[in-house]
């Protein structure tokens, strides 16, 4: 199973099934929200990407058709300018827990966005965002599940 | 009383130290040991060593039994998440959150932050009017911003200086909730009458502490 491959035919189907039209807004270009939203404008989606950094965009791939936004997104006037009044989906992957809570929950309350994915490290802080009810993704626990798995079925085996 | 303060620097120093001079327990997070120690020995507080964004070191600091939770660190990501942690997960009554970006203060109050404090709000608040030579300080927003306390100094020629309180013309939403003479409160009764220097508290909504403060204060000058 190699993801570097498997990654985009996989994108391309779970895209078919979404509204093509929908705007989606990322914020943190780190290697994970550079990566996604490089997907995404490849195959032709609208995507803004945030991060604070300017050099942060150069993860990007050089023929990314998307809009880059350089500011501190706990500040409502960077997500305003970054377009989150329109947007149908927020995924929010910075390094930071706490930012990823704040902006996802700025994200529903605020700006009402329809979809709001944030992601987290800290297993801990998991319960509190589901009981803000937002969605998260947690590398760590996603990698621990990953590592038991291969351990488990080579173990077994 | 109960209070735990996380954050780090000098405002953390002082309120501590006046918290436990008011005889208040007081547990401190700070994330930086040196000033972990320094806290402990200087003022004699319990501190707790750590990330306050974590929520089993909320809990170390005895979330569980606290009346009260502030949150002082430089950014409002993580004060949110303090305060959010404390009332979520530990049920703390009162969480109160200091506000580095103003425009943020409305969406603590949205989050379930009982009082958002921007400093920098205050700050320009105060520069502004006092460029228009009236002291006047917005200690409190209450409500999502929709009603404000504010401090209102006045000089010896204000507008309301020499009036019964019950002949001052104030909005309907706005009342005096109490009058600072020479460092003694003075509960505001209809005859009360006002002084130069008085310190009026001034309880009002948005839409009319202006007025409220032309009428007391006379026009703050641009």
């Amino acid at each position: 199973m190699n993801p570097e491959s498997d990654g985009p035919e996989a994108l391309q189907d779970v895209l078919r099934l979404a509204d093509p039209t929908a705007t989606l807004v990322v914020v943190g270009c780190g290697r994970l929200g550079a990566m996604l939203a490089s997907q995404l404008s490849r195959v032709g989606r609208e995507v803004v990407v945030v991060d604070r950094n300017q050099a942060a965009f150069a993860l990007l791939d050089v023929d990314f058709s998307g809009f880059q936004v350089v500011g501190d997104a706990t500040e409502l006037e960077v997500l305003r300018e970054a377009g989150l009044e329109r947007a149908a989906y927020l995924l929010v992957m910075t390094e930071k827990d706490t930012l990823n809570l704040m902006v996802a929950q700025v994200g529903r309350q605020v700006f009402s966005v329809p979809q709001v994915v944030a992601r987290v490290y800290d297993p801990q802080r998991e319960s509190l965002y589901r009981a803000f009810d937002i969605e998260t993704i947690s590398p760590t626990s996603l990698t621990a599940a990953a590592f038991l798995q291969r351990t488990l079925v080579k173990g077994g085996g | 009383m109960r209070v735990i303060l996380a954050g780090q620097g000098r405002i953390v120093y002082h309120l501590a130290r006046q918290f436990r001079q008011k005889k208040m327990q007081v547990v401190v997070i700070v994330p930086d040991e040196e000033e972990a120690h320094n806290l402990a020995r200087r003022i004699g507080v319990a501190v707790v060593l750590g990330d306050a964004t974590a929520p089993r070191l909320l809990e170390e600091a005895g979330a569980l039994r606290a009346d009260a939770v502030l949150a002082l660190s430089p950014h409002d990501e993580d004060n949110l998440a303090i305060c959010q942690i404390a009332r979520q997960m530990y049920q703390v009554p009162r969480v109160i959150a200091l506000v580095n970006d103003p425009d943020n203060e409305e969406i603590f109050h949205r989050l379930d932050v009982t009082v958002a404090i921007s400093v920098t709000r205050i700050l320009s608040i105060l520069i502004e009017e006092q460029a228009g030579f009236e002291a006047i300080g917005q200690i409190i927003s209450l409500d999502e911003g929709q009603v404000t306390v504010s401090e209102v100094v006045l000089r010896h020629n204000a507008p309301a200086v020499g009036l019964r309180l019950d002949a001052v013309a104030l909005p309907e939403e706005a009342l005096i909730g109490g009058i600072v003479r020479q460092g003694a409160v003075v509960i505001p009764k209809g005859p009360t009458v006002l002084q130069g220097e008085d310190r009026v508290i001034l309880i009002a909504t948005d839409d009319c502490v202006h007025e409220a403060i032309a009428v007391l204060a006379g026009v703050v000058e641009e």
